[in-house]
């Protein structure tokens, strides 16, 4: 699993939980927040389905983790590769 | 005393057999049931009314995706009556306009689906969805609504089984009186064709529709009904004080003339005629009114074996006096049960009455039940009346509930 990969990951479920938005111009470095109308209850649907389609956990302390699609490319990839 | 005059100013309506008045008028005219068969989890398939409006009409995809069935139905109608009202939301104080809506039940449908979702995982609990309390609280359809319209104003939903339809008419009315606001959503709504729950119920209570041509499963007063169709839809009225509607120039469909609630106090499931037939006769006095002035009797019969009959009963009783019946239909024939949305769907489909005085006929009789046969029964054709001044729409529903809503043509 490459950073990239698991970026396209996390658009994918993006582009579920905001089908409105149009994520082909996603700064990686901004905060998702800050470019897409996600709010908190959108945060905990990207926790769920990473839940349920990947069966990876992230734990509240580490939401923050999730501000940015580079935050979380660097945060999940690991977990991922532990899955694999 | 005289009452405050309420009037309705606008319709938004989705039902199994069209998604606007006009549309839903054509097909009750026409004869064109909406009855399909939908696979029902665990069940298979079975009839049951299903509307087919575009929820991305008024909302976003995200929204539809958060919100519930009943919530999307209710935005549609929502919308839908304003614009026909013509009234200027947006330049209104939106803390004076009220949305009240009638239910049958809620949070079965999302509930049962979060069930389903955690039989996925072994019924874990961290897969449960952090939406459902949101979409399950009893308020959602309304809530719903306030947030699409901004609406700041009292936004709730108003409890009584299959009697809802009409209760979200007569608590809007009654709120418009008190001052309490000054512009009102009103009507019922329903979702319950996707709960398995309320069709495994149903069955095991013997009171299912069968049928293999689904469009003659819901046949009211036919000696071969079976049992209920379970369909969803909804129908939102706007309703305003007569003043205010005639300030602004508004079309206006008719008046509210009259309206009773009363309790069987008898059974869980069991209608009682008698408290039924004291529940029009009430609604009637109400609207200052004897049973000589009702033209058109739109009736709850559900094509339950019993529940028919006894509606029958009542009725006759009440207008035993009168040399010429009033006409008398039902639109459940076309629709199937819109459970919450029953009472203010069927009723719209019977304003245009006053208009085109032509009354849309009760389909599927074949063989007409004798212990249905009562005068003024309109069967399987539309009649065109002499006279309609006034509509009486009956709403019953589970637990003994009783709705009686009258509306007369308008004359300022």
């Amino acid at each position: 699993m490459t950073k990239d990969n698991c970026k396209k990951l996390v658009i994918d479920i993006i582009s579920d939980i905001a089908p409105d938005e149009d994520l082909s111009a996603i700064k990686p470095e901004i905060r998702l927040r800050d470019q897409l109308q996600l709010d908190s209850m959108d945060f905990l649907d990207i926790v769920m389905e990473l839940r349920k389609r990947h069966g990876i956990e992230v734990p509240e302390a580490d939401y923050g983790q999730l501000a940015s699609l580079e935050s979380c490319a660097d945060y999940l990839t690991p977990k991922f590769a532990a899955k694999a | 005393m005289k009452q405050t005059r309420i009037v309705i100013t606008g319709i938004g309506l989705t039902a199994p057999n069209g998604n606007s008045l006009t549309e839903f008028r054509q097909n009750l005219l026409a004869g064109v049931s909406g009855i399909t068969t939908i696979d029902v989890r665990y069940m298979g398939r079975h009839p049951a009314g299903m509307c087919t409006f575009d929820p991305l009409k008024y909302q976003k995809k995200k929204d539809v995706r958060i919100g519930t069935r009943v919530g999307g139905i209710s935005i549609y109608c929502a919308r839908e009556a304003l614009a026909d009202s013509g009234f200027k939301l947006d330049e209104s104080d939106k803390s004076r306009v009220g949305i009240y809506l009638g239910i049958t039940e809620h949070g079965n449908v999302e509930t049962e689906q979060e069930v389903f979702n955690i039989s996925q995982f072994k019924y874990d609990t961290k897969f449960w969805s952090h939406h459902h309390n949101p979409r399950t609280v009893a308020n959602n359809a309304a809530g719903e609504v306030s947030l699409n319209l901004g609406i700041t104003g009292p936004a709730y939903t108003i409890g009584a089984a299959c009697a809802a339809g009409n209760m979200g008419l007569i608590h809007a009315a009654q709120m418009l009186r008190l001052g309490e606001v000054d512009f009102a959503f009103a009507g019922g709504v329903s979702e319950s064709p996707q709960t398995f729950g309320i069709f495994a119920g149903f069955k095991s209570q013997n009171a299912l529709a069968v049928h293999e041509d689904p469009t003659k499963a819901s046949r009211p007063f036919d000696k071969a009904r079976n049992g209920i169709v379970i369909s969803e839809g909804g129908c939102i009225y706007t309703i305003e004080r007569l003043e205010d509607a005639q300030a602004r120039g508004a079309k206006i469909y008719g008046e509210i003339a009259g309206y009773c609630v009363n309790s069987d106090a008898t059974d869980y499931v069991l209608p009682n005629p008698e408290r039924q037939a004291q529940c029009v006769r009430k609604a009637i006095a109400n609207a200052g009114m004897t049973v000589e002035d009702i033209d058109l009797v739109n009736t709850h019969a559900t094509s339950t074996p019993q529940g028919d009959i006894q509606e029958c009963l009542a009725i006759a009783e009440v207008f035993k006096s009168r040399s010429t019946p009033p006409h008398i239909n039902n639109t459940k024939s076309f629709i199937g049960h819109t459970m919450g949305a029953a009472g203010a769907l069927e009723l719209a489909g019977n304003l245009p009455s006053f208009d085109d005085l032509i009354i849309h006929p009760t389909i599927n009789i074949d063989n007409l039940d004798p212990q249905c046969d009562i005068p003024g029964l309109v069967i399987n054709q539309p009649k065109v009346a002499k006279r309609v001044c006034a509509i009486l729409n009956n709403s019953f529903g589970m637990l003994g509930i009783n709705s009686t809503l009258i509306i007369k043509r308008f004359a300022a």
